[in-house]
């Protein structure tokens, strides 16, 4: 671990981290929102390096979550585990994830000096900000989950993304842990020439509930890195995530240091799910290459959640891996993950008006298709009314056209009525009609969230459950108005 | 009457939901009692004679190379005559600069088309990046754009039509899209065909007029369709 430095007087840094507490709270006071993202502007004018120089002072360093899917979740399970262990935790928990929003956050959790009031830092990072942010702060560990086709009007093209991911990791020093999935092909063709410790995870549960029959329409990145064949796949769990192997050259995913097993899901409820790591993770100074030493005694970490579905097995992997990469042990692991609550729109369950609503947060295809396999992998279609909230404001993707990569065809199954809003709930009702879904099924509502979830709990019988799955900035204009009747707390409490 | 769908390179060429035309083609042919069925095809399989329509989408960059050079010779040869005799075809983005003389890129090597439409492309200084709206011989159309290429017409080129709002074929000439006998291309994405019946079924018509002389669609129920393209229409205008 590197020795931190003491903090010296550092007037413009003071001057900063003062600007950016005042702006927070008179944000908070006018009742703005939450203040999450402002104090980092405010902050980076008067000193650009705030960032830097705040994260440097965390005397146990920084983790840095990257990702297309899952980021939120891992990095809430990540600060749980880590308190548990008895660190205190700066993070940026309300998900504001671009380089201001992280800077704000760690600003919040420091004094006037700069010094932190906080041992580690656990950063949520947007994947165009990756590079950035990863600059800036300087992690001792990064956590990287996935890579999927994700609003291309805002990040391109998924090579792109890959392409300045690579750049970035390649200037980073030698000292620090790159943890990441191995069933991505993607993230294991960026990591391989790194010579920094790595460790992969990943799944490895022989029940074909769990496995896809072929590629789904929205996967990408199926083909090799390294020859540019089409990769083939002994196992496939979700889009182009599994035990993958190139029929051409020789690549094939790397040895999996810890491997999630004996998966068991339960409904939109809980999950259970074992995870397989051997000794050679807890060494003091592991082998740059862990695939090239001997076998070691096998743990097996039992693990209980109450969160769902198969993309969440894969969260769950990806946070004790980084876990076990820093040292935590394993009944803290258990623990902390046992009492671990959703995010705000991840699976949450609401009580409104004596219903309780699940709202599901969609935001990309992968993302949307791997909660409709949730919602649906026992019982065929769906069973319970449903609302999509689409809108298409910048943080959710200006262009719709994604939801025709998305297997809405699932839905034609089943009785349930599917209900649509937001600004682009017209789109999302043509979407289904296309899908199949029969006409006395489907219930465009109106445009306006607050209208339409009136007239969508007017449709479900009192006592019973109903599904919302909104994109992100929907999700937001929900969160609010069932705030405002008080069904919940404003998130930034949370 | 049976229609057949020719999806060029559907696993490579595949982003930005382009999917959502064939499954609009696809519906609304079943919808009229017409069986459709849709075949790939992919890197190295020739052009089946049987195909009616053709779907082109756009790819990624280092996926277009592939494509443009699996279309040089007999492929791209027999694809151009097929379209010379009257198949229809709807080309966006990257399949639609494939079908012009071809694609200069910032860097590395030119990408050279098939030449059926007299249009050529090259990589601009900008991204545009945004609903569109454009008026049309099929009426209003609706979709968004995300492109570099600035593509520039032949003067014996008729455009799609012209931009109302968004960029186009290159931010200069107001122009969007290309048409030549049945073949229609464009850089709208949305998808373009389920917010634009209209130019789905003109598409559908076309290509069963080939092989089936003139056919009279029956007219569907298009309020859902009709909706989107009203609401896609008004966050245009208030987006760019």
């Amino acid at each position: 671990m590197r020795i931190k430095r003491l903090a010296r007087p550092d007037p413009r840094l003071s001057a900063a981290l003062a600007a950016a507490k005042l702006t927070g709270v008179a944000i908070r006071q006018l009742g703005r929102g939450g203040g999450t993202a402002a104090p980092g502007v405010v902050a980076d004018r008067i000193d650009p390096n705030l960032l830097t120089k705040v994260a440097d002072r965390l005397p146990r360093g920084a983790i840095v979550v990257a990702g297309t899917n899952g980021k939120t979740t891992i990095s809430r399970m990540l600060a749980d585990m880590l308190e548990a262990h008895g660190w205190r935790v700066a993070h940026n928990r309300s998900g504001s994830n671009l380089v201001r929003g992280v800077a704000a956050a760690l600003a919040a959790r420091s004094s006037l000096t700069g010094n932190p009031r906080a041992d580690i830092g656990v950063i949520e990072s947007d994947e165009a900000a990756f590079p950035e942010i990863v600059r800036r702060v300087q992690p001792r560990v990064i956590l990287l989950n996935n890579l999927f086709r994700d609003q291309l009007d805002r990040y391109g093209e998924l090579n792109t993304i890959a392409t300045r991911w690579s750049a970035a990791l390649a200037t980073l020093p030698d000292h620090i842990t790159i943890v990441y999935n191995g069933d991505d092909p993607t993230l294991s063709a960026i990591t391989e020439p790194l010579a920094t410790r790595r460790i992969a995870f990943g799944l490895a549960d022989q029940n074909r509930l769990f496995h896809l029959p072929a590629l789904p329409h929205a996967a990408d990145a199926a083909t090799c890195r390294a020859c540019g064949a089409d990769l083939s796949y002994h196992v496939l769990y979700a889009s182009h995530l599994g035990d993958w192997f190139c029929p051409r050259c020789d690549r094939a995913r790397p040895h999996l240091a810890l491997r999630g097993t004996d998966i068991h899901l339960d409904g939109v409820d809980a999950l259970r799910v074992t995870v397989d790591y051997d000794d050679r993770l807890n060494a003091s100074h592991p082998d740059r290459d862990t695939s090239s030493l001997q076998p070691a005694p096998e743990h097996h970490l039992h693990l209980a959640l109450n969160v769902p579905g198969l993309y969440n097995v894969y969260n769950v992997v990806a946070a004790v891996a980084a876990a076990k990469a820093i040292g935590l042990d394993d009944q803290t692991i258990a623990a902390a993950l046992a009492a671990f609550r959703a995010a705000f729109g991840r699976l949450e369950s609401v009580n409104f008006r004596g219903r309780t609503l699940i709202v599901a947060l969609v935001k990309n295809p992968v993302g949307f298709n791997e909660t409709l396999r949730m919602l649906t992998i026992e019982t065929g279609g769906l069973t319970v009314p449903t609302l999509i909230a689409i809108n298409d404001l910048d943080a959710d993707g200006r262009d719709v056209s994604w939801l025709w990569d998305v297997d809405f065809e699932l839905l034609a199954q089943g009785a349930a009525p599917l209900f649509t809003t937001g600004l682009r709930g017209a789109d999302m009702a043509n979407r289904l009609k296309y899908a199949g879904v029969a006409a006395d099924r489907l219930h465009p509502l109106s445009p306006a969230l607050a209208n339409a979830l009136d007239a969508f709990i007017e449709t479900v019988p009192a006592g019973q459950t109903a599904y919302v799955l909104p994109t992100y900035t929907a999700m937001l204009g929900l969160r609010r108005t069932l705030a405002d009747l008080g069904a919940v707390e404003t998130f930034w409490r949370q | 009457m049976h229609l057949t769908i020719g999806w060029l390179y559907g696993t490579k060429m595949n982003i930005y939901g382009d999917r959502g035309n064939i499954l609009t083609l696809e519906q609304r042919a079943r919808w009229r009692g017409i069986p459709a069925t849709t075949v790939e095809i992919g890197l190295g399989q020739p052009i089946p004679a049987e195909v009616d329509l053709f779907f082109f989408g756009g790819g990624q960059d280092q996926e277009q190379i592939a494509v443009s050079n699996d279309l040089q010779g007999t492929k791209g040869e027999t694809l151009k005559a097929a379209l010379e005799e009257g198949a229809a075809m709807l080309a966006v983005c990257g399949g639609y600069q494939l079908l012009g003389h071809g694609y200069r890129p910032h860097e590395g090597p030119f990408l050279p088309g098939i030449g059926f439409f007299n249009l050529a492309t090259e990589a601009g200084p900008e991204r545009f990046i945004g609903n569109v709206v454009v008026d049309s011989p099929f009426g209003e159309l609706v979709g968004f754009e995300n492109h570099s290429g600035l593509t520039t017409l032949g003067p014996d080129l008729q455009p799609l039509g012209t931009v109302r709002v968004g960029r186009g074929n290159n931010g200069r000439d107001g122009t969007e899209g290309a048409r030549c006998h049945n073949a229609v291309g464009c850089y709208l994405h949305g998808a373009l065909l389920p917010k634009n019946p209209q130019l789905a079924d003109w598409l559908l018509t076309a290509a069963l007029r080939r092989r089936h002389g003139e056919v009279d669609l029956p007219r569907l129920d298009d309020s859902h369709e009709l909706t989107a393209h009203a609401s896609a229409v008004e966050r245009a205008l208030r987006t760019r």
